[in-house]
């Protein structure tokens, strides 16, 4: 089988036909014992293990105490429509190689978008720089790492032209136009991204992954009189063409014109300090803004998170369960290896109340002397590794929904968010509510819109009373930015009761 | 690459794409490098080098529009690359209203030097960025015992970008930057850890204020401690210059000629009316000499111009690029803002400060967002609270909450200290009778 190495650099997923996809046998040009696996991300690299050593070899020649390599390929694909009709398309390609050297908690950093051998090398001179010594590395030897498999999919979107994606973007516009009168505009899209990895370190740790996600949103814009309102829909997955379906699209397009509806009515609560009831799912950005970046160890190291001396202590009511999850299938926030070619996990942040572990990068967890706990993460080649979140969540609680509500005599309840921020040593964080609900002697009553929400991380925690057993995850398009890196996450949330947090309103 | 390495390859580029099945193409192709050192606890903590090299091409195919950008530069990739795209493109819906600019509009060449680079970029000694960094940390290291963690960085970094349309356009630019930036927490009350960034900026490494990042980041981060949330109540606000843009953005985003087009703009059919207060009149203005937005073209090859935005309160354009123009049937004048200078009133910031009996003065924003199509805002804030003129005590954890149109036509008075490290100048500004959140 004749394979053209070079068409998988090139390939961008736009053209009709399809493209070449990873070749399953390739003739071994080295005799280092390596699986065929590993030996065809070698070749999508165009790369041999001995050129792996002599890069880690420059590395650590000024006396770093290790290092890595992040070879990355990603093929990005996307798709618009606006005014009725898909008429425009984005692609990009991205490959290169990041290189890392650590001496003690010291990182040195320079990547590569071209990995011939002195391209490489000269970065790692680079990166080696951190270190300012003599080199007393000696070559380990390979160990082969086999990546997890959380996300199984059919159908590479690689293997997928515009041609059949186009029908589904263009039917979700049709699906909206069709639901509601007042629709004026629409505004929808998918984004495919197919990313191969491949990690070695100067452990001999060899491993890769293949990383497929798809995005799929829609904007609904409804006028009423001269009220104008819009709101949208959104799913990310890592899956494959096998997702997108008829029903899909149906799903979004009823949410995006159920949502912007009632908006027609929304109105603002009173300003002030009052209780608030997350519903299911999206609520779980209270989690990742109040809780998750402070439980970054990469804060807590250099003591400046508001939980720094928190750990093994009572942050929360006792049949409180947070996790911070890398493992679940298909999931956005989901990654077979972290970017330090780690195996994720399933980690425990609060267990019973009590706050159980950070989320550790390899940095992090060698000053804590635990096991990395695969939340080392970077955007891209182009940057080095930080603690991040992945998918972050709350278990069910003993409470049902109906305690809940009827808990509450004047409050809020919202289920629909845009974006949040905080303040990792004040503490401080925020959520905008898109839309919600005032609660009056336990009821929903009012809409409410586009407020935000401000809250103190270790007092919103110790403030949440009441968790139902309703717990869901929220598949939407979340990204979290840190460091001017953006990661994909997912978040999710059973109904719970904050007894108190400030929301924003009018004093009138 | 040179500029001239990135000419060739920009045309050979078009060329191909014209070959190939396009009828319009514009290539873009950049070389961005930078470096950073990060210091802390007086050793090196990151290092950080990087060059970056892409190619960007739009496509008009057959009235059908795409665009592509890749990093995989080299000729064999980059044909298969545009040939691939050009089929996809195919299979786009037609779109009339894609084309590239009327050349009549293009920057003919011959315009002044903007300032925008340093010549020397390449010559400052790299021992001296290190010394740079470690001097902001010392400045501050062990003089409080309420320190926590200080970490100083120094940056610098280099963008080259050449252009070619195939109706008749080439343009080039170049910008540097060089930076220094203190991060310091310091303990608080209880567990609190508040911490302050202060940072300096320059185009030329000459002009980069080398001292004062420490001390500043210091003095802001204990100013902080023992921060608390007060009473809601609707009082003055005064908004620091560092941080205006967040509640001016969303006026700015509202001209924008795709928010007019699709219906997600407060400012919709507004031209000539008045909107704001009075006392806001704004000028973009992209010539100013080492103005950080200033540009002699835009992202389309459009000749820039000095324009008014709003005068005495009256909207005088939107931002409008050709594509836009086209389906609004309006005249394109750039889609994207360059300098936005103000016309300042005669108070500096503490006589703004002095002249408010009971406001709080807006530091710092935490979260939040506004509603394009209704201008509707909510944002968290930090900051102080001002009484009889005087500033009292750090607040925190607040929200602010109304509507665009309303705090715009609110502008109490426009201030003197117009910040000139930003394309955006922003001076502070003073706002009545806002909605705040808090106990």
């Amino acid at each position: 089988m004749k394979v053209d190495r070079r068409d998988f650099i090139k390939t961008s997923g736009m053209f009709a036909a399809g493209s070449m996809v990873l070749p399953p046998f390739v003739q071994s040009c080295q005799n280092v014992q390596i699986s065929a696996d590993v030996k065809s991300y070698l070749d999508h690299f165009e790369v041999t293990t001995e050129m792996l050593q002599k890069v880690i070899a420059t590395a650590m020649s000024k006396g770093g105490d290790y290092a890595d390599l992040f070879f990355e390929h990603k093929i990005t694909n996307s798709l618009a429509l606006e005014d009725g009709k898909v008429n425009r398309a984005y692609s990009n390609i991205d490959f290169g190689v990041g290189i890392r050297v650590l001496k003690g908690d010291q990182t040195g950093f320079a990547y590569s978008e071209n990995i011939a051998l002195d391209d490489m090398l000269n970065a790692a001179k680079m990166a080696a720089n951190i270190a300012n010594s003599s080199s007393n590395f000696n070559a380990a030897d390979y160990n082969e790492k086999l990546p997890a498999n959380y996300y199984k999919i059919s159908k590479k979107w690689e293997d997928v032209s515009v041609k059949d994606k186009v029908p589904f973007v263009q039917k979700v516009n049709d699906k909206i136009f069709g639901l509601d009168e007042k629709v004026i505009k629409v505004n929808a899209g998918m984004s495919d991204e197919s990313s191969y990895v491949m990690f070695y370190n100067s452990e001999g740790r060899l491993t890769h992954d293949y990383r497929p996600m798809i995005s799929f949103y829609a904007v609904c814009v409804m006028q009423d009189g001269e009220q104008i309102e819009n709101a949208y829909s959104a799913r990310s997955v890592r899956r494959g063409f096998e997702w997108l379906t008829d029903d899909l699209v149906d799903e979004l397009a009823n949410e995006a014109v159920e949502k912007t509806n009632l908006l027609f009515k929304a109105g603002k609560p009173k300003a002030g300090e009052m209780p608030v009831v997350l519903g299911a799912g999206g609520s779980g950005i209270l989690l990742h803004e109040a809780i998750g970046h402070t439980f970054e160890a990469d804060f807590n190291r250099k003591g400046t998170s508001i939980f720094s001396d928190k750990l093994n202590k009572k942050v929360a009511e006792n049949f409180i369960n947070i996790i911070d999850d890398g493992t679940l299938p298909n999931d956005r926030g989901a990654i077979n290896i972290d970017d330090e070619g780690n195996d994720v996990q399933k980690t425990y942040l609060v267990k019973d109340g009590i706050l159980n572990s950070y989320l550790h990068d390899r940095i992090s967890a060698k000053y804590y002397g635990v096991e990395p706990t695969g939340n080392g993460r970077r955007e891209s080649f182009r940057h080095m590794p930080l603690p991040r979140m992945r998918s972050t969540y709350m278990e069910n609680g003993p409470h049902t929904t109906e305690e809940i509500f009827a808990a509450v005599d004047y409050g809020v309840y919202v289920d629909n968010f845009s974006n949040g921020e905080v303040k990792i040593g004040a503490g401080d964080f925020t959520f905008f509510v898109k839309s919600g609900y005032i609660i009056e002697n336990g009821k929903l009553t009012t809409p409410i819109k586009d407020i935000n929400i401000v809250g103190n991380g270790p007092q919103a925690l110790a403030d949440i009373s009441m968790a139902a057993n309703d717990y869901k995850n929220d598949s939407g398009t979340w990204t979290c930015g840190k460091d001017g890196q953006s990661v994909p996450v997912t978040l999710g949330l059973p109904t719970v009761l904050v007894k108190k947090m400030t929301v924003g309103g009018t004093n009138a | 690459m040179t500029k001239e390495e990135k000419y060739t390859l920009a045309k050979w580029a078009m060329n191909h794409a014209l070959e190939n099945g396009a009828q319009e193409v514009s290539v873009n192709i950049s070389n961005n490098q930078s470096s950073s050192i990060e210091v802390r606890e007086e050793k090196i903590d990151k290092l950080e080098q990087a060059l970056q090299s892409n190619l960007s091409i739009r496509l008009f195919v057959d009235k059908k529009y795409s665009s592509h950008s890749t990093s995989r530069l080299n000729k064999e990739d980059l044909a298969r690359f545009i040939e691939e795209a050009i089929e996809g493109t195919k299979y786009l819906s037609e779109d009339e209203f894609r084309t590239l600019p009327d050349p009549e509009l293009y920057y003919k060449g011959d315009g002044p030097d903007l300032g925008s680079l340093d010549k020397n970029f390449g010559n400052v000694d790299p021992e001296e960025k290190i010394q740079a960094a470690f001097a902001a940390e010392k400045e501050i290291l062990g003089s409080n015992e309420r320190i926590i963690s200080v970490s100083s960085s120094y940056y610098d970094g280099l963008n080259e970008r050449v252009m070619v349309n195939s109706n008749g356009f080439e343009g080039d630019t170049a910008n540097s930057y060089f930076g220094l930036y203190t991060n310091v927490s310091v303990k608080g009350d209880g567990d609190a850890r508040p911490e302050f960034g202060w940072g300096e900026t320059a185009i030329k490494y000459n002009e980069l204020k080398k001292t004062g990042t420490g001390t500043t980041a210091l003095k802001r981060a204990l100013d902080k401690i023992g921060a608390k949330k007060i009473e809601s109540g609707t009082m003055p606000m005064i908004v620091e210059n560092r941080v205006v843009s967040r509640i001016f953005s969303p006026l700015m985003n509202a001209l924008d000629g795709s928010a007019i087009q699709q219906k997600n703009s407060f400012l919709i059919d507004k031209l000539g009316e008045k909107v704001a207060s009075e006392k806001l009149t704004l000028t973009d203005d992209p010539f100013i000499i080492g103005g950080r937005g200033s540009r002699l073209f835009d992202g389309e090859g459009i000749a820039t111009k000095k324009r008014s935005v709003f005068e005495k309160g009256v909207l005088k354009r939107y931002y409008i690029d050709t594509y836009y123009g086209k389906k609004l049937e309006m005249e394109p004048n750039s889609g994207a803002t360059t300098n936005l200078v103000f016309e300042t009133g005669d108070k500096d910031l503490d006589a703004l400060i002095t002249s408010v009996k009971k406001g709080i003065f807006v530091t710092g924003f935490n979260g939040g967002n506004s509603n394009g199509s209704t201008g509707d805002f909510s944002y968290g804030i930090e900051g102080f609270l001002v009484e009889n003129g005087e500033i009292v005590k750090p607040v925190t954890e607040m929200n602010i909450t109304g509507n665009m149109k309303t705090l715009w036509a609110n502008v109490g008075e426009i201030g003197n200290d117009v910040r000139e490290d930003s394309s955006w100048r922003t001076p502070s500004i003073l706002f009545n009778d806002v909605d705040f959140s808090g106990l």
